[in-house]
């Protein structure tokens, strides 16, 4: 027994030694999060210079909340940043956030994006837009409207499960109801030129290549394209489509978001508070609209011009706690009319 | 180890025989075994609500999808891995030699990364259907356009041409050690050469083509990337989709447990229908084959037909991606990132091979010491890892680890006073063993093969001349299997730097690999902005590809393999019919 304490002793001291740089310096936090690494890193670097405080990342695909889950108590996380409402509100059922009162979080994210008791806010925003070919005689368009038969064949988009897709259902079924949903889906399913798969992007590939006339995707990609950032084949997809700002018949555009929660055993709480209102400050929220072509939340914030000359952004005023309540509808409603099918 | 001996051939002793073994192997079983419990104490805390809806519109064609998948991807696989081990060990023609290890190539490359440097190839917009255009007159793509690869067919081909190389391997292998006495006596006995191969070779290559079928179809039923650029909905997608878009962690994993049991019971079907047979040595050391010599036109034709694959598999997405590499280093340079990646990469994909092939081993060797007892049932325990996605395995192994994390915390606390954070997710210990729980399979797999061709009567005479059991283990069993477990090593190793949902979900903070590096790029830009990343990771997965090609060639030519039919094969050589 003695032995085996002395031994384990030993072990547990070799952890320490291996571990202590993370959890001994005082100035630093900890960010788990599912954004690109390309997009947080200008964040974080100007973060760092201006706080010193250092932070260490993890980004991750899926399973943010599982994997902070199971490292309960002892879990490094301080900040947990994600992108789509409904993984916000994951975050909160989970267990793994708790409440901040921020002054400054408060006055630069209006009431709507942000959760009334500080357990998560907006940073970006994006719309779910429609890309049309230029040759195409279209200036506005509602969501509706997709489903029309003259769009037979012509429309392509990526998995109806994808969470951006399930979004945009569940908007539609928290504005018209389920039945016209369903309705609403099954007329997208008989208009797709191609079988649902790939990313947003490929929509414009798509109908550079002739597979489609129209199509469904985020807003940002338009900057991302159309700026060259994605190298010169991107570009052409970029200038080959046109971008209408669709709405609901009795509504606005469908808008998501990307967001962040202080972590619930978050051991740097201060500095997690301190990086989240940098994140909505002016200058962090010029970067999102630089580098990432998103829609800022701050009030007083521009959009890039690359995604201001696309028009005016009127969004849907449904909440999206709202929205949130119908994910799980929305996606059962994509496998019953077989849409990826 | 005498008073074991004793024990042994007394027949009086408290522990049954080799207990140590069987112990040992329980607990490597209790790994795998372990991520499978919790994830079945994840399903039951979910309701079956689901299940209807499943039923009536998602299961019918997800597993419609899945079967057609698999069952394209396993002729595929099969075809043309039997074929290439068949014509560079059967055939001599110039270029056999450089063949042997370039149809090896096709490993190195991702399925993910293969299905997007497809779509961009043959994408309208793309070179080739620009070049078809341009030869045919077309002016845009509107007024002519190839069919779209985003499709089933599509899907089996691209996951075919980069999976058969399991199959090709481990085929290979067998091929190589089996005695020319066999294909003689079917010559002379009447047998045409075609005949030779098709009702000898063939059937004797059993194992290898079960076990290289079953490593790509489970590669192809993890698979996510692929289908989702291609659109082919599998139950995998099902897992997926039920975890992440509808939050239902519990359904996922009841998902996940039936395609478990499913694929489980395949295997087992498939061991079942060939219990009868035995594949080893026999105790002398026989002839290898003499491969024939083609004539210089069959041999060109032999060689172009070999090269197909090579060329598909790799050369032609590797092309792309690196042309794609050299537009990305030429506009933002290369990151420097890169050198500190690849040694993470190699870190812990070596450090989860090393343990993989010696767990792997005993396991192995316990089933087959111990055959009537539960080792050989362990070591089929041991290999469900593989038979479940990269994170579904890691969403089961989360909660064990976790508990223990905080079980560490709490006594570095009490002990040190020290604040530990997630130690053994932070150590990167976690992410090896989920690496060691994916892949074991391929290690027990591995070394099966290799023990099998250990005639049983080596095992006698090495206890007669005194060894004990980890004597002859180490000194006889070891070296003889040193080449399987060398090949699958390089698989393990290959498997593990590809690896992406577990790496992503698991890594310590500020730790980054090579296909995490790629998955970053690809996550802001598309995937071609990784191309860096999977051009180095295609390069890095070369090295032990090449190094593999020289262990095949030297070390296994010495061995034999012939079949005997029932419980003991120490006969004479007798060959088995095929069922």
């Amino acid at each position: 027994m003695a032995i085996a304490g002395r031994s384990m002793r030993l072990v547990l001291a070799g952890m320490i030694a291996a571990a202590a740089p993370a959890a001994a310096g005082a100035a630093e936090v900890n960010l788990y999060t599912t954004r690109e690494p390309g997009l947080i890193k200008p964040l974080l670097e100007r973060f760092e210079k201006e706080t010193g405080t250092k932070v260490n990342t993890v980004v991750l695909k899926d399973g943010l909340a599982e994997r902070v889950k199971s490292e309960g108590a002892s879990s490094p996380a301080d900040v947990l940043m994600t992108v789509d409402f409904g993984n916000l509100v994951d975050l909160v059922d989970q267990g793994v956030t708790q409440p901040v009162t921020s002054a400054a979080l408060e006055n630069a994210i209006p009431p709507q994006l942000r959760d009334k008791d500080g357990q998560w806010f907006a940073l970006s925003m994006r719309a779910r837009v429609v890309y049309a070919a230029n040759d195409l005689d279209l200036s506005k368009i509602t969501y509706e409207e997709l489903a029309d038969p003259k769009w037979k064949g012509k429309l392509c988009i990526r998995s109806g499960q994808h969470p951006y897709n399930t979004a945009l259902v569940a908007a539609f079924i928290a504005r018209n109801g389920k039945p016209a949903a369903q309705e609403w889906l099954t007329g997208l399913k008989a208009n797709l030129a191609r079988k649902p798969a790939g990313g947003d992007r490929d929509v414009a590939r798509d109908i550079l290549g002739g597979v489609c006339d129209i199509g469904v995707a985020n807003s940002y990609y338009v900057g991302l394209m159309r700026s060259g950032k994605g190298g010169k084949e991107q570009e052409e997809w970029g200038k080959a489509i046109k971008i209408v700002l669709p709405r609901f018949e009795k509504g606005g555009a469908h808008v998501n978001v990307s967001g962040a929660a202080i972590a619930r055993n978050a051991p740097n709480r201060d500095a997690a508070v301190k990086l989240l209102e940098f994140l909505v400050s002016d200058e962090a929220q010029k970067i999102y609209a630089e580098a990432n072509f998103e829609y800022p939340v701050a009030r007083s914030a521009q959009a890039h011009p690359l995604i201001a000359e696309l028009g005016e952004l009127n969004v849907d005023d449904t909440p999206l706690m709202t929205i949130a309540a119908h994910r799980k509808e929305a996606s059962e409603l994509v496998d019953q009319v077989g849409f990826d099918k | 180890m005498t008073a074991a001996l004793k024990a042994g051939v007394v027949g009086r002793r408290i522990l049954p025989r080799h207990a140590g073994w069987i112990a040992a192997a329980a607990l490597v079983a209790a790994l795998p075994a372990g991520s499978a419990l919790s994830l079945v104490a994840t399903a039951l805390g979910g309701s079956l609500e689901q299940w209807p809806h499943l039923l009536a519109y998602v299961l019918p064609d997800a597993v419609r999808e899945t079967a057609a998948l698999l069952i394209g991807v396993g002729l595929f696989v099969a075809t043309v891995g039997c074929g290439a081990a068949w014509l560079v060990t059967a055939c001599d023609f110039p270029g056999r030699r450089a063949l042997e290890w370039l149809l090896l190539l096709p490993l190195a490359i991702p399925t993910y990364v293969v299905a997007f440097a497809y779509l961009d190839m043959l994408h309208p917009v793309g070179p080739v259907q620009g070049a078809v255009r341009a030869l045919l007159g077309y002016e845009s793509p509107r007024a002519f356009r190839l069919p779209d690869i985003r499709s089933m067919t599509g899907c089996i081909l691209l996951l075919g041409l980069v999976l058969y190389p399991y199959v090709y391997l481990s085929v290979r292998a067998v091929f190589l050690t089996q005695s020319a006495g066999l294909l003689e006596a079917a010559r002379t006995l009447g047998a045409s050469r075609r005949e030779a191969f098709w009702r000898v070779a063939l059937p004797l290559a059993r194992p290898g083509i079960a076990l290289g079928v079953s490593l790509a179809l489970m590669e192809a039923l993890n698979d996510i990337g692929a289908s989702e650029f291609l659109g082919v909905r599998t139950i995998t997608v099902t897992i997926y989709t039920t975890w992440i878009t509808r939050s239902d962690l519990a359904g996922a994993a009841q998902i996940a447990l039936v395609m478990l049991a499913l694929v489980s019971a395949l295997v087992a079907i498939e061991r079942w229908a060939r219990r009868r047979q035995r594949f080893a040595n026999a105790g002398h050391a026989p002839r290898r084959w003499e491969p024939r010599r083609l004539s210089p036109a069959k041999g060109a034709l032999a060689f172009s037909l070999g090269m197909l694959p090579v060329l598909f598999g790799f050369a032609a997405p590797a092309a792309h991606l690196a042309v794609q590499a050299a537009k990305r280093v030429a506009e933002n340079g290369l990151s420097d990132q890169i050198p500190r990646e690849i040694l993470n990469t190699a870190l812990v994909a070596g450090a989860a091979t090393l343990v993989v092939i010696a767990l792997g081993a005993l396991v192995a060797y316990a089933a087959r010491l111990a055959p009537r007892t539960a080792a050989p049932g362990l070591a089929r325990v041991a290999t469900l890892g593989y038979a479940m996605p990269g994170t579904v395995v890691v969403i089961g192994l989360l909660g064990p680890l976790g508990a223990l994390d905080g079980l560490i915390a709490a006594a570095a606390q009490a002990g040190f006073e020290a604040q530990l954070r997630a130690p053994l997710i932070g150590a990167g210990i976690a992410l090896v063993t989920a690496y060691v729980i994916r892949f074991l399979a391929i290690g027990v797999g591995g070394a099966e093969s290799g023990l099998a061709r250990i005639p049983p009567a080596v095992d006698g005479a090495a206890r007669t001349l005194g060894q004990s059991a980890g004597g002859a283990f180490l000194r006889i069993h070891l070296p003889l299997s040193k080449s399987a477990l060398a090949a699958a090593a390089l698989l393990v190793f290959v498997d593990c730097m590809k690896e992406l949902p577990a790496t992503l979900l698991i890594r310590p903070l500020n730790f980054e690999t090579l296909a995490t590096h790629l998955y970053g790029e690809a996550a802001r830009g598309t995937y071609e902005d990784g191309a860096v990343a999977a051009l180095i990771i295609v390069a890095v997965g070369l090295l032990p590809v090449i190094l593999l090609s020289r262990i095949g060639a030297t070390r296994t030519a010495r061995a034999t393999v012939s079949a005997t039919l029932g419980d003991a094969p120490r006969g004479p050589v007798e060959v088995s019919p095929a069922h």
